[in-house]
């Protein structure tokens, strides 16, 4: 407490001439990796994973001799899920810290605040965001790790489309995420010839949505239903679906694709499917999947290290980060122009949310099936072959 | 020796000298920092000190106490997003409306909740704070919802002025970052100014009156309502034309710039500060920037530090900070 306050009557003291944040440069310096993410706020579910996934894997590499047999080194800093938050921060990480590379971007506003800083100050930024926006168009210095919403509604509907349900009836939430995902699943639906019959719609904050149900349910040749959203919504859903006695076959979005959506969800959610990362089902998932390796790795690392469970936001840090590492490896030094150049050129690197192949057309190099379809089975996610 | 302190007694408290000497800091600074960090510190500077020198006017001045200022200053953002973008209109334009249109909801909302008094009024504008954030949240359409919206570079006259460009004055290069310093803190000095102006006119002194007793100023004739409305309009078009301005500058803005947080943090800048001292609450509004920038460190302890620092400004300044500094500065100069 007492350096505490000490610093910070260093830093009232600075504040006067700005003069204490000036940057200290010299020639060995470590590679320096900068990091802005919603470690705290509404969305510290996605930063709180990602930051302890980046500094486990940076303390792991150091450990091992570092990158180019330099130290590697963290900057980061928590956006708190406020987009103008993460716009200064990240000025702060490329004109004050220099750094090599950014990793970041909890939420897609933070992102998107970031990029165009990022695109002026031209340095690699790899964005934790799901937003379809990041890499629609290509941005020439931004990647991004999660697949997008509109994947997920390709995936569902392929499972659907094999298991010969072709009428299909929607509900989603109003929120950002579900109206999002309703308007991708409608137009993928279209493009695969599959008819959405219903379309229903409920406030994030309802707490029944049995009028909706009732309402596709008695839909004319409905034969299966999708709910595109997350939070708590899709658990009220799911639960209502079971109290009605509804006996589609029942799919979910990868926004509840988490344990803590079975526990809210409970018994109703047995039978239902989605779409999700190998993650989930590192457990159970065999010894011959391309994937084995990665998931278990990373699941035992992270779990021995924080005892919390693993989650599909950490892995998109995993896979940023190793990305970042291998993209500096094959350009051997630090270049942003070259590292950016490297990234864009890799291909069939496994992690443990796909396998990506990058290219100058594609900042996101996952393809729509990297999403697994789980079902639901007492209680345990289970793989659908 | 008397002579000197009297006179540095008399720049800082008389406000004109006041605004003279923010004026040269403000001119100053660019000495001071070396990055275009920093330049983008003090641009949210005073573009926050803008919306709290206006707040301050309805709260410091009126003792009006609006706990939803962050919804006047994300309407102007939003509009001008909306009105460029969607609207085609020229950001000027669109300020200019933003600023128009904030006045009026501001107009039509203040007209029946500044009849409240105390805690209810502060509900009310709680209230009105709260239904800002779930419309931007909700009408994705227009708003883009929790994802946010972009916003083209501000152009004035025809010239764009983007953040990455690279100007030419009387054969002088400066850097957008370093223009867009220079605008903000021209805003932050007219703000004052006008600030100033208001302060020291009849409707200064009957929102003086009002706030020491609103029955004693009612009894010697001032119609309370119509003052009150009308600093609530000034101080919300002071928030819209810096919520614009912000999002021009920033290029990209969320729902959180109307969030509860932000009004919360409105609020404390202009008691930290210190309530009626108009540059009290500018340098509110720069430790207000900086703090997160020096804790950093503490992640986790941001905002118990945060909270320490605001009971130690209230247990032992309790005017805020500037007015408490000038009063022992009075006192030891007596």
């Amino acid at each position: 407490m007492k350096t505490m306050l000490k610093n910070l009557a260093v830093g009232a003291v600075a504040a006067l001439g700005l003069a204490s944040l000036s940057p200290v440069a010299k020639a060995e310096d470590p590679i320096r990796i900068g990091s802005f993410l919603s470690v705290t706020g509404p969305a510290a579910f996605l930063g709180d994973p990602e930051l302890k996934t980046l500094e486990l894997y940076v303390h792991q590499l150091n450990e091992n001799g570092g990158l180019l047999g330099r130290e590697v080194q963290l900057v980061h800093y928590d956006d708190s899920g406020d987009a103008s938050k993460a716009r200064t921060f990240v000025t702060r990480l490329l004109r004050q810290d220099k750094v090599d590379l950014i990793i970041g971007g909890s939420t897609t506003g933070a992102t998107m605040a970031a990029v165009p800083v990022i695109e002026q100050a031209r340095v690699p930024f790899i964005s934790l965001a799901g937003a379809e926006t990041i890499s629609t168009p290509v941005k020439k210095w931004v990647f991004k790790m999660p697949q997008s919403d509109r994947q997920a509604a390709r995936r569902v509907l392929t499972d659907m489309r094999e298991r010969g349900l072709t009428r299909i009836g929607l509900i989603s939430g109003t929120g950002g995420f579900g109206a999002s995902g309703r308007n991708v699943t409608l137009e993928e639906a279209k493009a695969m010839g599959i008819e959405v019959v219903a379309d229903e719609t409920y406030n994030p904050k309802d707490t029944d949505v049995t009028a909706q149900l009732t309402r596709i349910r008695n839909t004319d040749g409905v034969q299966a239903v999708l709910n595109f959203d997350f939070g708590q919504g899709p658990a009220i859903v799911t639960k209502n679906y079971k109290q009605l006695g509804i006996e589609l076959p029942f799919y979910q979005s990868h926004g509840v694709a988490s344990d803590s959506f079975l526990k809210l969800a409970g018994d109703a959610a047995n039978g239902l499917r989605l779409p999700a990362t190998a993650l989930l089902v590192a457990d159970t998932i065999p010894d011959s999947d391309p994937q084995h390796g990665v998931v278990t790795g990373y699941k035992k690392a992270y779990e021995d290290r924080y005892n919390s469970s693993v989650s599909t936001f950490g892995g998109y840090a995993y896979d940023g980060f190793q990305l970042a590492v291998q993209a500096i490896k094959q350009a051997g030094s630090t270049d942003p122009a070259k590292v950016r150049d490297a990234l864009e050129s890799i291909q069939g690197y496994v992690g443990v949310t796909g396998t990506y192949n990058l290219s100058a057309k594609d900042h996101m190099g996952l393809s729509y099936d990297s999403f697994r379809i789980l079902e639901v089975k007492d209680g345990h996610w289970t793989l659908v072959e | 020796m008397k002579e000197a302190r009297a006179m540095k007694k008399n720049i800082l408290i008389s406000p004109y000298g006041g605004l003279l000497l923010l004026a040269l800091i403000l001119a100053l600074m660019p000495l001071a920092v070396s990055n275009d960090f920093h330049y983008d510190l003090l641009t949210k500077i005073c573009l926050t000190a803008t919306v709290a020198v206006g707040l301050n006017l309805l709260v410091g001045y009126a003792g009006q106490v609006s706990l939803g200022h962050a919804a006047f200053y994300g309407a102007g953002a939003y509009a001008s997003a909306i009105l460029t973008s969607q609207y085609n209109l020229s950001p000027m334009v669109a300020l200019l409306s933003a600023a128009a249109g904030v006045g009026v909801m501001a107009w039509l909302v203040g007209r029946p909740i500044l009849h409240l008094k105390g805690h209810y009024l502060s509900m009310a504008t709680l209230g009105l704070g709260v239904i800002a954030a779930i419309v931007l949240n909700n009408e994705e359409q227009l708003t883009g919802g929790p994802d946010g919206v972009g916003l083209p570079p501000l152009s004035l006259f025809g010239h764009e002025l983007s953040v990455f460009g690279e100007y030419q004055f009387a054969g002088l290069t400066f850097t957008g970052v370093e223009l867009w310093y220079l605008l903000a803190a021209a805003v932050l000095v007219i703000a004052v100014l006008l600030a100033l102006n208001i302060i020291d006119s009849p409707l200064g002194r009957a929102l003086r009156a009002l706030h020491g007793s609103e029955i004693a100023a009612q009894v010697a004739g001032v119609d309370t309502a119509k003052y009150k409305l009308r600093v609530f309009v000034i101080s919300a078009v002071y928030a819209s034309v810096a919520g614009s301005l912000y999002g021009h500058y920033s290029g990209f803005i969320t729902p959180t710039v109307a969030s509860f947080e932000h009004s919360i943090e409105l609020i404390t800048i202009v008691v930290l500060g210190g309530m009626a001292s108009t540059f009290g609450v500018i340098i509110g509004a720069a430790i207000l920037v900086l703090i997160p920038q020096f804790l950093t460190d503490f992640q986790e302890l941001e905002m118990v530090v945060f909270g320490a620092i605001l009971m130690a400004v209230m247990i032992f300044l309790p005017r805020g900070l500037l007015p408490s500094v000038l009063q022992r500065l009075q006192r030891g100069a007596q």
